[in-house]
């Protein structure tokens, strides 16, 4: 029963926290860069805003268009219930494992790309071929990150690995530092952060994933965008559990959820002040270069992955 | 000089952990554009080689070691790079590295190299029983990637540069294999590397008053004069 009542928990606190760590980012990088930020509950209002204005549905687009963005916040609320974000050994952990996980992003990504291409501009195919170019390369690296991880705790299901990993203690990973370099490097691509996407621009010839949500109004864009919040903390969460592991309590155990809840907010703020430096430090890589990002990642895994073979930590 | 076990465990682990560094600043050398940044990995390089060294000579109370760290640590982290930073604004030399084949494919003809490196030192690693097992390999592949970076480079500086990346790699493998060579055969093989980097500074001026370039592609056509 308790065991639920976390599940339901860690369900509706990624729902509701992920435009709060967004709007957490964008302040900190306002901050960094010398702005005004806009407040962090910005993108709470924003998303409201959408969800009352009409949404129009581009001319000639099928079904499609219009199922897309519900699958998309469909896909990323069912990861948010199987991450080890709050607790491990949740009721739906066992539903997938992190292939499984890797498998709902991919096929959030397929159906938004589709859904890109179905509006029939050029703008949104350039996108959605521009996706598939990173996510190409960025998922080999993700999975050599995530098998590190699993190597080490002989187990893909990431609340095992978590448990394991936590029992670890402070124990020094060689190869646990290259997985976690290169997914940090996935995280960026993956989410449209900035050395291969810029979250905030609407530059015709730079941009990415508003790209593909170009022709999105309204409760869809909401939709769209709300998922994509969720998609970056889902990362993050991935991140924490796998690297940072320490903290994270054991489903049903409400004793330890205080903790837990602290453990996870202090994480998120250092995790978010991480990416808002590295936003604000780096420039955008020309789109050419970024295949030379994801295959330094895929390196970063792949040595990651042969140090655990070769010196067995 | 004993240590506690408590000490030795952490110490072991972080010995990997500067180990996988040395791999990884080979990779990261392999995929740099830029020269100056290309020296200044090299004295990381010689940096976590000095480390690593020390750290060897704490953990096995091998006194020698020390002196081969503070060697290490002497030469191959500070005056080497310096001397090389100098050479690059005396040669005024600028613009970026000219690979032969482009980065994405050396990177990944590294990681082959890294896996034939590993399987090929996982015998001799299964003979060691010293701590620093499983390092050789590691050692192997940092002298492997260092020869691709010379073979796919075409300036001259980029190309020592890969020379002295093989030389801490050397260095490394003989930390790693045998807690060290003998003193008088370390402080040899030092003075050779230097003298070697002397004779190749002098070697630039030359290729440069002859070239006015510093591609090495000028030394394969003969000239008749």
């Amino acid at each position: 029963m308790a065991a639920n009542l976390f599940q339901v928990l860690q369900t509706l606190l990624v729902l509701l926290l992920a435009p709060l760590f967004a709007g957490y980012l964008q302040n900190a990088r306002a901050l960094l860069q010398n702005r005004r930020p806009a407040g962090i509950l910005q993108p709470y209002r924003d998303l409201l805003r959408l969800f009352h204005k009409e949404s129009i549905i581009a001319e000639g687009t099928s079904w499609l268009f219009r199922a897309t963005p519900y699958l998309l916040f469909a896909a990323m609320w069912l990861a948010a219930g199987i991450v080890p974000i709050l607790a491990t050994a949740l009721p739906l952990a066992p539903a997938a494992d992190v292939i499984a996980l890797v498998g709902l992003f991919a096929l959030a990504r397929v159906f938004q790309v589709l859904a890109a291409m179905d509006t029939g501009t050029a703008f949104g195919t350039l996108g959605a071929r521009r996706e598939m170019l990173v996510a190409a390369m960025a998922e080999p690296a993700l999975l050599a990150a995530l098998f590190t991880a699993s190597l080490l705790s002989h187990s893909t299901s990431l609340s095992s690995i978590v448990d394991h990993l936590e029992s670890l203690r402070f124990a020094l990973h060689p190869s646990m530092v290259f997985a976690a370099a290169a997914f940090f490097m996935v995280l960026l691509a993956e989410n449209a952060r900035i050395p291969v996407d810029n979250p905030a621009t609407h530059l015709e010839l730079t941009m990415i994933h508003e790209a593909m949500i170009l022709e999105y109004s309204g409760r869809h864009l909401a939709l769209v965008e709300w998922a994509a919040q969720i998609k970056l903390l889902l990362y993050v969460g991935i991140g924490i559990a796998l690297f940072l592991p320490w903290g994270i309590a054991p489903a049903g155990d409400l004793a330890a959820l205080p903790a837990a809840a602290f453990w996870l907010a202090l994480k998120l703020l250092a995790a978010g002040a991480v990416l808002a430096v590295i936003e604000t430090l780096l420039a955008k890589l020309r789109l050419f270069r970024a295949p030379e990002f994801m295959a330094t990642a895929f390196l970063l895994g792949v040595i990651g992955l042969l140090s655990y073979f070769m010196l067995g930590a | 000089m004993l240590v506690s076990a408590h000490i030795a465990v952490w110490g072991t682990s972080l010995l990997k952990l500067l180990a996988a560094m040395l791999l990884l600043i080979g990779f990261a050398m392999l995929a740099q554009r830029r020269l100056l940044t290309l020296i200044h990995l090299l004295a990381w390089q010689g940096f976590v080689l000095a480390l690593g060294t020390a750290l060897v000579a704490l953990l096995t109370g091998q006194t020698e070691l020390w002196y081969s760290a503070a060697l290490s640590l002497g030469l191959k982290a500070l005056l080497i790079p310096a001397v090389l930073h100098r050479l690059l604004r005396r040669l005024k030399v600028r613009g970026d590295v000219e690979a032969v084949i482009n980065i994405p494919t050396t990177l990944l003809l590294g990681i082959v190299l890294v896996i034939f490196a590993f399987s090929l030192a996982a015998p001799i690693s299964a003979l060691t029983g010293t701590i620093t097992r499983g390092m050789v390999g590691i050692a192997l592949a940092a002298v492997l990637l260092s020869f691709l970076m010379m073979i796919t480079r075409r300036k001259a500086i980029s190309q020592v540069v890969g020379f002295l990346a093989m030389d801490n790699g050397l260095f490394f493998a003989a930390t790693s294999a045998t807690l060290g060579m003998p003193m008088i055969v370390e402080l040899g093989v030092a003075l050779d590397a230097l003298i070697g980097f002397v004779i190749l500074g002098i070697f630039f001026f030359q290729m440069r008053e002859t070239f006015d370039s510093m591609d090495l592609s000028h030394l394969e056509r003969i000239r008749e004069e």
